[in-house]
Formats: C-alpha cells, sequence, structure tokens
C-alpha cells in the first residue's frame, strides 16, 4: 500500500508542476492567481498522503486543514484586492 | 479473500477516481483559451478529486482498529473534505465575479464580443 501512496504523490507532484506553467505565464492576472489555487489543492492531497509514508498521520493532518483554509483564505483575498479596473 | 482486501480495494478505487478527477481538471485548466472557461474546469474537477481523495484516506486510516484517536484523525480528514467543498465553489465564484467587473469578456470563436460591456 505504501507503494501505492507514492505511486500517487509522484503523478500529483507532476500535475502540480505542470500547473505552474499557468501561474508563470498566465496571460492575466486572474490566472495566476488561479494556477496558484490549483497547484495548493494538489498540495493538500500530496499532505496527506506524506502523512501515510512517514507513519504521523495526526500530525500531518492538522498541516493539510491549515493548508485548505489559507489557500481558499488568500483566494478571496486576492479577489477583493488585486482584481480590480485598470489593474489588468 | 479477506475483508482487508477488499478494503484495501475500496481505498484504491476512491484515490484514483479521485486523481483521475483532479488530472482532468489539470489538462482542461492548461488546454482551455479563455480564463472563464478554465474556471470551469478547474472548480468543479478539484472539488469531486479532493472529496473522492480525502474520503478514501479516512477510510484507510480507520483499517488500523476503531480507537479513538483514529476516528479523531478520519473526522478531521473528513472536515476537510467538507470544508472544501463549500469553500472552492465560493472561492471560484468571488473570483470570476471580480474578473467579471473588472472587464474580461469571454471568449467566443469569431472573437465578437456576445454582450454589451462596461454598460453605457
Amino acid at each position: 500500500m505504501d507503494k501505492f501512496f507514492l505511486t500517487i504523490s509522484l503523478i500529483l507532484s507532476f500535475l502540480a508542476l505542470i500547473c505552474l506553467y499557468r501561474a508563470i505565464f498566465g496571460p492575466t492576472v486572474v490566472d495566476r492567481v488561479i494556477g496558484v489555487g490549483v497547484v495548493g489543492t494538489k498540495t493538500l492531497i500530496i499532505l496527506l498522503l506524506i502523512g501515510f509514508l512517514y507513519k504521523r498521520m495526526d500530525m500531518f493532518v492538522d498541516i493539510s486543514l491549515v493548508y485548505a483554509i489559507l489557500n481558499f483564505i488568500s483566494v478571496l483575498i486576492f479577489s477583493k484586492y488585486f482584481v480590480r479596473k485598470g489593474v489588468l | 479473500m479477506s475483508l482487508l482486501m477488499v478494503s484495501n480495494i475500496i481505498v484504491m478505487v476512491f484515490i484514483s477516481v479521485g486523481v483521475l478527477f483532479l488530472a482532468a481538471g489539470t489538462i482542461g485548466f492548461l488546454r482551455f483559451p479563455d480564463f472563464y472557461s478554465r474556471m470551469h474546469a478547474t472548480g468543479k474537477c478539484d472539488t469531486l478529486g479532493i472529496f473522492l481523495s480525502c474520503t478514501g484516506i479516512a477510510l484507510y486510516t480507520l483499517q488500523d482498529g476503531l480507537s479513538l484517536a483514529n476516528i479523531q484523525v478520519s473526522l478531521k480528514i473528513m472536515f476537510i473534505a467538507v470544508f472544501w467543498s463549500l469553500g472552492g465553489p465560493t472561492a471560484t465564484h468571488a473570483l470570476l465575479k471580480s474578473a467579471f467587473k473588472a472587464g474580461i469578456l469571454p471568449w467566443t470563436k469569431d472573437g465578437k464580443s456576445v454582450i454589451e460591456w462596461p454598460p453605457k
């Protein structure tokens, strides 16, 4: 089962890496914001799987929870303050 | 076929389908021509992918025995899933609304805009 979790983590890391293309070269600011958000959601699952690999699930689940809340709040704050008329 | 093997297969199916949805969302995010259609791809696929993956991981946590610590960790993982299925669409909606107010028009094939924006 460890091998399965390691494979899934590697697939998710690769997906996060190719999402970073849109976060760097995105045509508008909004593309960059949503690119960072997508990388964050994949990192959330990777953190839970790393918790199984290190056998410390009770610690890593808290880190993942904080990561989810921070990701949500950061997208809201970006949408409120960075995306205005004339910025794009 | 023991009970543990059946449970392992259920966990594997949940996590694999979740990762499949995440991969589909990523492909749509890279390939679609417009900001709005990219959000359409990621906003839904990420929500379902995270929900399915977290369900699989919570089921696997319960395999070590039904102790109080395991149930607590499993409930926390399900809280992440429920929180993200409420928060992800909310964040998508807020970002999309502010982008529409900022004046990005939806993509069309012939380049003509669908609506008059900004309104005079």
